[in-house]
């Protein structure tokens, strides 16, 4: 039985669907039970990926531009949060302010990046993006003198955590006999907001402006000889990603309750990047599975430590090492087998890929 | 015919470098003719085209279609205007299907933005609901429906050319503008193109047509210009045109003359 037909299948889709929701709200426990709760933390962390991953597929998988900043806007939704919701500057604003707020922020950054490099494409825009990246990286770093505002490299601290009326995230609660600590609490704000960037990033891909971030992928002349105004459409799509990408960095900042520029430099957006390429450029799935799984893969490589130990009596190569060189190798291995990602956007029919007419 | 100009490009000039790509050309194309743009190989006629379609800005000259002045704007507000064009190297969104190639030629007629896309409203459902029915009304009309779902880089070179015109047509145009249909088609597709771009001025629409297939271009034109060497070297009714001796040389060689 194909599983994806079951999700099409009129009669077995609400069943389908009820099965994966299920499964979502018992993951945490299970995996608490069965892995611990560093695990739990694990995938809420790969929840916030998610969310940056789809993101930056606005931005390089569906309009084709490609950016080796995206973890600035990351960085930027995080310092907003931060700022206003930490002893830092002695405010605390709530959260359903600061969220949107920093959603905005980012937007604005998005649109100040994109604004210059509208005529850029490919290598050289990635040049500019990765610059933008550092630009924001160094900024964070130096701006605690002469005025105090970020701390510089000491971070912020003592962020708040996400909380309303008396009730906070950061605390553990009991309902209906389970206990939800804070990593519980977070995990379920994380997977509700990862489902709503899917949804959106779903519906925006199926919609008239999807199509026109797609045609300035695919040609950029044909697409503004046939009347997309490139320039407006490149800049939603900075505009669009930046703020996913904002909206995760307000979670992490609350999540974290401490940020440092050290959590937003160049192997962050290129870690990013690699969700977006080895997931499947441009399909909304495919990339939230990249995500996860690239969260997942360094965390579990961390148990070739203790393997080599169980299996050789010793420790022959030091696992930090081997660690990388494996999830390297991983990633290596994963793109000759399959070039254009896990999950690519529309699998040639079968029959018609080999006669290749185009 | 009607004798109301729609096109008028006047004193058109453009240069690449030293190159004189076009030296002061003018054409003016009636309102519901079929007009022919002639000539040999570099002899200017696709940077005419994309001077009139906002691609390539002129040094020097005026462009006015239906009374409004055109020069000097951007491809997307050209077309906006009402003029659409196809590519002579085929131009078109390899990775979407036949379906959503025609389906991007609407963009220029709705107006969903983000918050419609996102939060589906009611007129944002309504207006993708009508771009999808245009657009299989024009496949339809260009002959191909059967191949709506497949994706453009796989159909077969004279369907490509065919979509490339349907895909023009959804963005309603005055002026559809074809840089070579023809190129590397049979003589049965040829003829169906013929037919297809006679039934397209029929529902009123004006061509404009970049043509190296002589008979092609002589049995459909209402009016020919020739371009020869980036100066316009003979403009009038196909018959006449045929028989100007400088349009002879231009293709021929000066012994023929």
């Amino acid at each position: 039985m194909n599983i994806a037909a079951l999700f099409n299948d009129r009669h077995y889709r609400w069943f389908a669907w009820g099965a994966v929701v299920l499964v979502l709200l018992a993951l945490p426990f299970i995996t608490e039970a069965v892995l611990g709760r560093s695990w739990v933390r694990i995938i809420a962390v790969s929840l916030l990926f998610v969310m940056l991953a789809l993101g930056l597929n606005i931005v390089v998988g569906f309009a084709g531009l490609l950016d080796l900043g995206y973890i600035a806007f990351f960085a930027v939704g995080a310092y907003s949060y931060a700022l206003l919701a930490s002893p830092q500057f002695a405010v605390h604003w709530p959260f359903l302010l600061l969220l949107p707020l920093g959603a905005a922020i980012a937007a604005v950054f998005g649109i100040l990046l994109g604004a210059p490099t509208l005529r850029l494409r490919g290598d050289y825009l990635a040049i500019v993006t990765l610059g933008f990246g550092e630009i924001i990286r160094v900024f964070l770093n130096n701006l605690n003198r002469p005025v105090n505002i970020t701390n510089g490299p000491q971070g912020i601290t003592l962020i708040d955590p996400l909380q309303m009326g008396g009730f906070s995230l950061a605390q553990t609660h009991s309902f209906a006999g389970l206990t939800f600590s804070p990593v519980h609490n977070y995990y379920f704000v994380f997977l509700v907001c990862a489902a709503l960037t899917i949804a959106l990033s779903l519906r925006l891909q199926n919609s008239r402006i999807g199509r026109a971030w797609v045609a300035i992928r695919d040609d950029e002349l044909a697409a503004s000889a046939m009347g997309i105004n490139t320039r407006n459409v490149k800049l939603l799509a900075f505009a669009m990603g930046a703020t996913f990408g904002g909206v995760a960095g307000g979670l992490f900042a609350s999540f974290q309750g401490f940020i440092s520029p050290e959590s937003f430099q160049l192997i962050d957006s290129i870690m990013v990047l690699c969700m977006v390429v080895l997931g499947g450029m441009g399909n909304v799935a495919g990339v939230a599975l990249g995500a996860v799984l690239l969260t997942a893969l360094p965390e579990a490589l961390r148990y070739i430590g203790p393997l080599q130990q169980r299996w050789f009596g010793g420790v022959l190569v030091d696992p930090a090492d081997l660690r990388m060189l494996l999830f390297g190798l991983a990633l290596v291995l994963m793109m000759l087998l399959r070039p254009e990602g896990l999950w690519p956007v529309r699998r040639r029919q079968a029959g018609k890929g080999n006669a290749d007419a185009g | 015919m009607p004798a109301d100009i729609l096109l008028a490009a006047s004193g058109i000039c453009k240069h690449f470098g030293g190159l004189a790509a076009l030296s002061d050309v003018s054409i003016s194309v009636r309102r519901g003719e079929i007009f022919g743009l002639i000539g040999p190989n570099g002899a200017g006629k696709t940077t005419l085209f994309n001077v009139l379609t906002g691609l390539t800005v002129p040094d020097v000259g005026k462009l006015t279609f239906d009374g409004r002045r055109i020069e000097g704007l951007k491809p997307h507000a050209v077309a906006g205007h009402g003029i659409a064009r196809t590519f002579q190297n085929i131009r078109l969104f390899g990775s979407m299907t036949t379906l959503e190639n025609v389906m991007l030629g609407r963009h220029l007629r709705s107006n969903t933005g983000v918050l419609g896309a996102v939060f589906r409203t009611r007129a944002a459902v309504a207006e993708e609901l009508a771009i999808t029915r245009r657009a299989r009304e024009l496949l339809d009309y260009c002959g191909l429906a059967a191949r709506a779902d497949d994706l453009a880089r796989d159909l077969p070179y004279g369907d490509q050319r065919r979509l490339e015109i349907a895909r023009a047509l959804a963005t309603d145009p005055q002026l559809l503008a074809l840089d070579e249909p023809a190129a590397g088609m049979n003589a049965t597709e040829t003829a169906a193109l013929k037919a297809l771009l006679e039934r397209i001025r029929e529902d009123g629409i004006t061509l404009l047509l970049i043509e190296h297939d002589m008979k092609l271009v002589m049995g459909l034109s209402h009016s020919v210009a020739v371009l020869d060497y980036g100066e316009k070297i003979a403009e009038g009714e196909p018959e006449a045109v045929q028989r100007n001796p400088r349009v002879i040389e231009a293709y021929l060689g000066s012994g023929f003359a």
